[in-house]
């Protein structure tokens, strides 16, 4: 039972693989997730980091519902949700919710701001038809909007503010769980600056649970509790966020570390010994065998060409997927 | 004063938009030295890039005003050049690199193809000789400039089209035609942008290696405080349209002046952690009706009247070091 209250939302071997096409008479599938367990506690920024196209965003959507897992199951709050969307429960949809990257897309350009806040409580019914307003209201000013906004559109204002409009429909149903996929990334750092206080004070607030999807290390290092890197639909490392900063472990965090362009000879001491980085993210569809990672690994063993490591607890709480840490089972498995 | 390669003097640019002139570039001054990599930073929408394509004359056609302002390179004024003459600098003394490799290439064309066209554009390949031979000329070069970005099997990539490259092989390619024939400036649009951070660092220090390797000046376009200081000698911080604090690089960390530029480098989420600060008030203004005196003074924390009403010039803190505030 302690578990369970513990965490909020337990992923366990969670497969998304998506049909693209047939070669030769077999189907190819683009592994998107393959494979991943996380889970998080209540109250925790989750920051899950990784390039473009590591399945960072499939996985979010997964869980969401948005694409039905392959494989795996979703747990939230105690309940299994690998369904998929359309047979979850309401209550669950108004209990998790997630605001997108680009927040010009996501926000519907013909609908005013009163329109799009909207939605959210009439679908769920939260309020009777003669208090909307005055709800919306409510809902401007927990994202430090005047009501004036009301009657804009989209188009007609900044991109901060807009994500701030994403943030704000996001949070109109009262979540406790929010999947943050890059909600800063088309913004300018002064602007993510302000989004980024704005958030903590809500998580604060409403005793909110974030996953935060990204691919900047250095604002993972300010926000989150815990961090975890993705590298073609797998985990490679995870832990608290001052273990995964001070000892990183896994050879792909020491390369993404070491390419960080930093401001400060203070940052640049904390970045590990330069891992020059090599080579690119290969495609999705044809994964190498063995550790995905082998390509571009400066610390590649014969192993790592055909065995896939496992996960293993280094030390407590902190979990990479190398074969340089598991040292024993390689033994074993050679 | 006689080594700058692009002297920027007092630059106005408007653009013309239905309810009026945008007025955009505010009074821009801005050097490159043969051999020196400067950088120029600012935040979206500042007026980065429309500076650097007013220098290669490549502002949307019929849509800008230019009322005031030269820009000379080496010593002679572009704004003033007839189209041959314009030709001759854009196809033997500077070249651009922009953000969005995808957009830059043409999908239709093979690799090769467009490389080949970059080579006879600048004249190259002309010369004597019969025509297979030249022909051999520009496919060789063009091999060697693909082989200089570190793209491996570069005869196979020549007959690829750019949609079978990756966003950071595309990148590769725009710099291998950036390259190809020999050029004094480069200017460089936050070419690492739309890249992952792996990707981005090994772009930057292929761009590095070969303007140093080449004796050529880069002009780096960013919105990161980090790539500029990673990249280049002398940084030019950009806030809408006005150019605000000039100094070399290692001096503008270790000593950074204006209010603006305080407030961006106290925005960057550091790797030493410490929280995020609150970032600067407001956002940038209206183009269409900026403020009269100085344009950050709305979101500036250090303001008084005589911001309101004047305009502050840059001026000289020492060691080349310029800032543009009257509380400084």
């Amino acid at each position: 039972m302690s578990k369970e209250t513990d965490n909020i939302l337990t992923i366990e071997n969670l497969k998304t693989y998506f049909q693209v096409g047939k070669v030769k008479g077999k189907t190819v599938h683009v592994r998107a997730v393959d494979g991943v367990s996380l889970s998080i506690k209540k109250g925790e920024v989750m920051g899950l980091v990784g390039e473009s196209g590591s399945g960072k965003s499939t996985l979010a959507y997964t869980v969401m519902g948005m694409y039905p897992p392959t494989e795996g199951k979703i747990t939230f709050k105690g309940e299994d949700i690998s369904a998929g969307s359309s047979r979850r429960p309401l209550d669950v949809k108004k209990d998790m919710q997630i605001v997108f990257q680009d927040p010009g897309s996501s926000l519907n350009p013909h609908q005013n701001i009163k329109q799009i806040l909207e939605l959210p409580l009439k679908v769920h019914g939260i309020v009777k038809k003669e208090e909307m307003e005055k709800r919306v209201t409510q809902i401007l000013r927990t994202v430090e909007l005047s009501p004036a906004y009301m009657y804009k559109t989209p188009g007609s204002m900044g991109g901060g503010e807009r994500q701030m409009i994403s943030i704000a429909r996001a949070l109109a149903t009262d979540p406790s769980f929010v999947i943050l996929d890059e909600p800063t990334s088309a913004l300018d750092v002064s602007i993510q600056a302000k989004i980024i206080n704005m958030l903590l004070r809500l998580q604060e607030k409403n005793n909110l649970t974030y996953l935060f999807i990204t691919h900047d290390l250095s604002l993972m290092r300010n926000i989150a509790t815990r961090v975890a890197i993705m590298y073609l639909g797998k985990i490679c490392e995870m832990a608290s966020t001052h273990e995964f900063f001070e000892t990183p472990y896994h050879p792909y965090t020491k390369m993404l570390l070491s390419s960080i362009p930093v401001v400060s000879v203070e940052e640049e001491k904390l970045r590990p010994e330069k891992v020059t980085s090599t080579g690119e993210i290969p495609s999705p569809t044809n994964i190498p065998t063995g550790c995905s990672f082998h390509l571009r690994c400066p610390n590649k063993m014969d192993l790592c060409t055909y065995d896939d490591p496992v996960m293993t607890e280094v030390t407590p709480g902190h979990y990479v997927r190398c074969h340089l840490y598991n040292k024993e089972e390689a033994g074993d498995a050679v | 004063m006689g080594n700058h390669i692009l002297d920027i003097r007092d630059l106005y640019v408007w653009y013309r938009t239905y309810e009026g002139y945008s007025k955009v570039l505010d009074g821009v001054d801005f050097n490159v030295n043969k051999g020196e990599k400067v950088g120029l930073v600012g935040e979206a929408g500042c007026g980065k890039t429309t500076t650097m394509r007013s220098v290669l004359g490549i502002l949307p056609e019929g849509q800008f005003h230019i009322p005031k302002g030269e820009i000379l390179y080496h010593g002679e004024n572009i704004l003033k050049m007839k189209p041959q003459e314009l030709h001759k600098i854009r196809s033997e003394g500077m070249s651009m690199i922009f953000q969005e490799p995808s957009a830059a290439l043409n999908p239709v064309f093979t690799i090769g193809s467009q490389i080949f066209d970059v080579i006879k554009y600048s004249g190259e390949g002309n010369s004597a000789g019969s025509r297979s031979k030249n022909k051999e000329k520009i496919r060789e070069k063009a091999i060697q400039a693909i082989r200089e970005v570190y793209i491996p099997d570069p005869e196979r990539i020549l007959e690829c089209y750019p949609n079978q490259l990756s966003g950071g092989m595309k990148q590769r390619i725009c710099i291998a035609m950036a390259i190809v024939t020999e050029r004094e400036l480069l200017i460089a649009d936050e070419p690492g942008t739309s890249l992952d951070v792996t990707i981005q660092d090994q772009v930057h220090r292929l761009l590095r290696d070969l303007v140093d390797k080449k004796g050529m000046s880069l002009v780096m376009i960013t919105h990161s405080l980090g790539v500029a200081r990673e990249m280049t000698d002398r940084i030019y911080v950009m806030y809408a349209g006005n150019i605000v604090e000039i100094a070399d690089t290692k001096e503008l960390f270790a000593n950074p002046l204006h209010p603006y530029t305080l407030g961006l480098l106290a925005s960057v989420p550091k790797l030493t952690g410490g929280g995020v600060t609150e970032g600067i008030y407001g956002q940038i203004p209206d183009y269409l009706n900026p403020p009269k005196g100085c344009r950050f003074y709305p979101r500036c924390d250090r303001a008084d009247h005589s911001c309101q009403q004047e305009k502050p010039p840059l001026r000289d803190m020492g060691d080349g070091h310029y800032t543009a505030c009257f509380k400084v």
